[in-house]
């Protein structure tokens, strides 16, 4: 069984939601329901010295949406067995099966679920998967003018990238989930911590 | 109501009708309903899409793309099913070649959509009925409108003449059959108009690059960049302006290949994240003071290219001053301060500039000794009181370090690239305009108030000899396409005024798609569609030779029709039908006769026309060693002389020294400190210096009202922690920013990503009064002054002093 994922370069990553809004448009979501959110990390202080403004200043983007856990916590939960995980490693919620009972939205550590108040029902991520089943990319990456996004066979795209992680601020700590997003963190960034600068627009 | 509460039919009816399992039932509705549910389906979220759609009916692709002012033209594709548009995408049917890279859209592009269908776009023909700005309309026929139209065109030509005729500077419409262009025919075949010149984004660039090379045209491809060992990225954000689709990959390349890249900015921008190696935050309005002393840098340490500022350039130093002004201050003994006492060294400029001076000094260095190495100008900084005092001073700097005709270097100023960044194009054939005058776009609203003042020191161009003022000031505006009639001109709190008095402007027109700001001052306002329910094509811009086709998507909604049309429509009033539409050729007749012409007369570029119109856009493939600007001139500078008078690169300029007016336009570059700036006296009341960037949610003031992008990139202000502290304000407080010309409350985000001392208001908002006149939603023009730059008489409406405090 292949498992697909998700790698972004951090350092490439402008912020600009091209891969957010290119999900949004193919999901057809109403503002505040977002399958892929930006999130703006940083921090950073400064210090007036003579005349000048010196800034100790750090910001990156994280892209992120549903990391298609290959244990994934939001499945088992589910009362009516509305989620699976398919041979490409998808985790998707049949929306039939769905009673909106929030189980998975609580269990994920990454908000990936979204409620859909109006219908009653949880969505999320599907990994675009009638593109990708149909020999197509996920349309947020295709979106990225910074080319800094890429998807595929997640132990191909570590080949690549070796020094990827999923260990990146502000995401949850993984446990044992093994989620299939792999980052390059931003080095500007050092090891300096950020925390999230755009609470409103998540 | 705010203007962003969702009032969609399509979503209400979709609420309303929708529950959740119904999915199977949509596949055996028919008809209207199956149309509607359709939608629903897919703008609820609640499916994959293609699935959903495909159990409905068949969808179509449209290749098209984006027409708007932004520097990007991408592709977007449009999947159309039962007429209606239910997704977009864009270029990803080919190879994504890094010398030829998809056109990939921005969230600008992507959310079109929510454009098209928006509940506020305009459905009929409106007429006022109550005072101008007050956005009170009633419906009337398209007969009707046209005609009042067309009665007060003949009226106002009868009575005050064609000159008293104006359309405009408005970019609302990217399209070839959309925009002002459209009006501009019209009037011209009318008889003509008054013209204007300078526009809203380049006013002082291009007016004083060729004070220093005698051209515009100082830059050459962006694959040149890949060349450069070093790009200071001054005041340039392509992350988030797009200064032509793709240009931040290109950034990126560059760096791939080996430059490194410095963005100095006030703002920690998109660019700082995503592009730059390092970023130096510099108070607005004072990089020439920090050029200056990069420039003293160079001198005092040795770095200057001696050969180069002896060979090819004028006034560097007492040895290479023009005849006549031997004895004026050379650029050195400016630096020096052997004239004026004050060497500009980094200490002085850390005072004005914010930044230490040995950052300074160690830029200077950097920017000495790295060969080749690019400093590229952004465009806000021209934006300014003093705008043309960076743009030369940004154009000296490469002069001194013989950066100019290498490949790699950059001779900065506009810089409109030499070969390989553009691709033919097609348009109306143009129509000469009759009226000779013409002012500077930036006081239009004083042509109104009082043109027949007006006279060459205002400006105006084309007058006769013995003629000393327009002979009329504006009385009929004719608004296609644009809201830089109102918001997005500078101080709208008096051009509102100028506007409601109907005794100035007797009859104000607009052709619009919603109810802008500007739209509000309208006698009558005619309803047009988006470039999605025409025919057309994307125009050029300053990088990307790519031409996008923009076939019709879908019908016109509402009955509304192009820019096009609505002029042809008047036209016919007016009895230049048939010279206005070339006898009776319509949006498609036209774009078909462009696919002709290119795909004749470049058929290496565009090949035939069925493939042109297959595929829907096409590309000038990039070339290995593109050529470069100035090069031949480098190689021999007799030869090739620069079309400077000298034929030189005139650090000193004997017809900027002409003009006698050395306080504000000196003949070399100097820092000039601003009126509205912390050194004056606004600031003792406004302590704050403003800016308005070009935001991410918004093409200037295009996409303010679509939700999607509200969402995504709300409008506030942006203030620094230091700076909120003091007041008290926390992120998401509602602040109140005003000066003496207006004031608006707003949320605040508190956010280190901007410099101490220096707030951010995303321009673009659409002004939106409370009862007290207070601006609801943040349009920076209630700010901002009209007050226009000494020698280019442009734009300068990044230079305000404001003050804020939480409410
Ligand atoms: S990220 Fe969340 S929703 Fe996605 S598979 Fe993991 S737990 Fe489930
Ligand atoms: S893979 Fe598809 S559904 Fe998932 S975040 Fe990307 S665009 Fe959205
Ligand atoms: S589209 Fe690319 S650059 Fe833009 S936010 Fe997404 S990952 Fe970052």
């Amino acid at each position: 069984m292949a498992q697909y994922g998700f790698y972004v370069d951090l350092n490439a990553c402008i912020g600009c939601k091209a891969c957010q809004m290119a999900c949004k448009d193919r999901a057809g979501n109403e503002p505040g329901m977002n399958w892929r959110r930006v999130l703006e990390v940083g921090g950073g202080d400064w210090q007036k010295v003579g005349q000048a403004w010196v800034p100790d200043v750090f910001a990156y983007f994280v892209p992120t949406a549903c990391h298609h856990c290959s244990n994934p916590p939001c499945l088992p939960v589910c009362p009516t067995a509305a989620i699976s995980k398919d041979s490409n490693g998808i985790v998707k919620i049949d929306v039939e099966q769905c009673i909106g009972c929030h189980y998975c939205e609580w269990a994920c550590l990454w908000g990936a679920p979204v409620f859909y108040e109006e219908q009653g029902i949880v969505n999320k991520c599907d990994f675009c998967k009638d593109i990708v089943d149909a020999g197509g990319s996920p349309a947020c990456v295709e979106a990225c003018p910074m080319r800094a996004m890429e998807w595929g066979d997640v132990e191909e795209l570590r080949a690549r990238h070796p020094e990827a992680t999923f260990q990146i601020v502000p995401l949850a700590d993984p446990q044992d989930f093994q989620p299939n997003a792999l980052y390059k963190a931003n080095t500007a960034a050092g090891e300096r911590v950020g925390t999230i600068l755009n609470q409103e627009e998540i | 109501m705010s203007i962003h509460e969702d009032t969609n039919l399509l979503n209400q009816l979709n609420q309303a009708t929708l529950s959740r399992r119904s999915f199977l039932q949509w596949s055996a509705a028919t008809g209207a309903a199956a149309l509607l549910t359709s939608n629903v389906n897919l703008v609820n979220g609640l499916y994959p899409l293609e699935q959903a759609l495909a159990a409905a009916g068949d969808i179509q692709v449209i290749p098209t793309g984006c027409a708007h002012n932004c520097g990007g033209r991408c592709v977007l594709k449009a999947h159309v099913q039962d007429g209606i548009i239910i997704r977009i995408t864009s270029d990803t049917d080919r190879p994504d070649d890094p010398l030829d890279p998809q056109l990939r859209a921005c969230v600008r592009g992507r959310s079109y959509r929510r454009r098209v269908y928006a509940p506020d776009r305009l459905k009929s023909p409106l007429r006022r009925t109550g005072p101008r700005g007050s956005g009170l309309y009633e419906e009337i026929s398209w007969e009707e409108a046209v005609d009042t139209v067309a009665e007060n065109l003949i009226r106002v030509k009868e009575t005050y003449g064609n000159s008293a005729i104006y359309s405009h500077y408005a970019t609302g419409g990217g399209s070839t059959t959309a925009g002002s262009g459209t009006a501009a025919r019209l009037l011209d075949l009318f008889g003509g108009r008054l013209g204007y010149y300078n526009n809203y984004s380049w006013a002082c660039v291009q007016v004083a690059t060729p004070t220093v090379y005698g051209t515009q045209n100082t830059g050459q491809s962006r694959l040149d960049w890949l060349n450069s060992k070093l790009i200071l990225m001054w005041g340039w954000n392509p992350a988030e302006m797009i200064d032509g689709t793709n240009t931040m990959y290109f950034v990126k390349q560059a760096r791939a290949a080996g430059a490194k890249t410095i963005v100095i900015d006030p703002r920690h921008t998109m660019s700082a994240v995503g592009l730059a190696d390092e970023w130096i935050p510099i108070r607005p309005g004072t990089d020439t003071a920090m050029m200056a002393a990069m420039a003293y840098v160079l001198i005092t340490e040795g770095l200057i290219d001696e050969n180069f500022v002896n060979t090819y350039a004028l006034g560097f130093d007492a040895d290479h001053m023009p005849a006549g002004y031997e004895n004026a201050e050379s650029f050195k003994a400016y630096i020096l301060g052997e004239s004026d006492g004050v060497p500009k060294t980094p200490a002085w400029a850390e005072e004005y500039t914010g930044v230490p001076a040995d950052t300074i000094a160690r830029i200077g260095r950097e920017y000495g000794t790295t060969k080749p190495a690019m400093l590229y100008q952004g465009y806000g900084i021209q934006r300014r009181a003093y705008g043309e005092q960076v743009v030369r001073m940004g154009c000296v700097l490469p002069a001194l370090t013989g950066n100019i005709g290498i490949p790699g270097g950059w001779a900065s100023g506009i810089a409109f690239a030499i070969g390989g960044e553009s691709a033919p194009g097609a348009g109306f054939p143009s129509v000469a305009n009759a009226v000779p005058y013409s002012v500077p776009s930036y006081m239009y609203t004083d042509a109104v108030l009082r043109g027949a003042e007006m006279g060459r020191a205002d400006g105006v161009r084309g007058l006769a000899e013995g003629e000393e003022t327009l002979p009329t000031g504006i009385k009929l505006l004719y608004n296609a396409a644009g809201n830089c009639l109102a918001n997005q001109h500078g101080n709208i709190n008096r051009t509102k005024e100028i506007l409601a008095d109907e005794s100035l402007a007797e009859f104000i027109v607009v052709h619009e798609q919603f109810l802008t700001p500007s739209a509000k001052f309208a006698d009558i306002i005619l309803p047009a569609c988006t470039f999605m329910e025409t025919f057309g094509m994307t125009g050029n811009w300053k990088y990307g030779p790519s031409r996008v086709l923009l076939p019709k998507v879908i019908e016109p909604l509402y009955g509304t029709k192009s820019d096009y049309a609505i002029a042809a429509m008047i036209a016919e009033r007016l009895g230049i039908y048939d010279e206005y539409t070339e006898g009776g050729k319509t949006e498609e007749d036209w774009y078909n006769q462009w696919i002709q012409t290119l795909t004749t007369d470049n058929a290496a570029v565009y090949g035939d026309a069925e493939a042109f119109t297959a595929r829907g856009s096409m590309t000038v493939p990039y070339t290995e060693n593109p050529p470069v600007a100035f090069a031949d001139f480098i190689a021999d500078p007799v030869a090739n002389p620069l079309t400077t008078p000298s034929g030189l690169v005139e650090i000193f300029s004997p017809a900027l020294a002409a003009m006698n007016k050395p306080e504000e336009i000196p003949a070399i570059p100097k820092f000039i400190v601003e009126w509205d700036s912390p050194w004056s006296p606004e600031a003792e009341n406004y302590p704050l210096q403003a800016i308005g960037n070009h935001y991410m949610h918004r093409v200037h003031s295009t996409l303010d009202n679509i939700d999607w992008m509200d969402e995504a990139f709300p409008q506030r202000v942006f203030i620094n922690p230091a700076d909120a502290t003091e007041r008290g304000i926390q992120e998401g407080d509602m602040v109140r920013i005003w000066n003496d010309r207006g004031a608006m409350i707003i949320p605040a985000r508190v956010t280190p990503r901007i410099m101490p001392g220096v707030v951010n208001i995303p321009q673009g908002a659409w002004y939106t009064p409370d009862a007290d006149g207070v601006d609801r939603r943040g349009c920076v023009n209630v700010l901002t002054s009209e007050r226009p730059s000494p020698l280019a008489l442009g734009n300068t409406q990044q230079t305000m002093m404001v003050q804020v405090e939480k409410v």
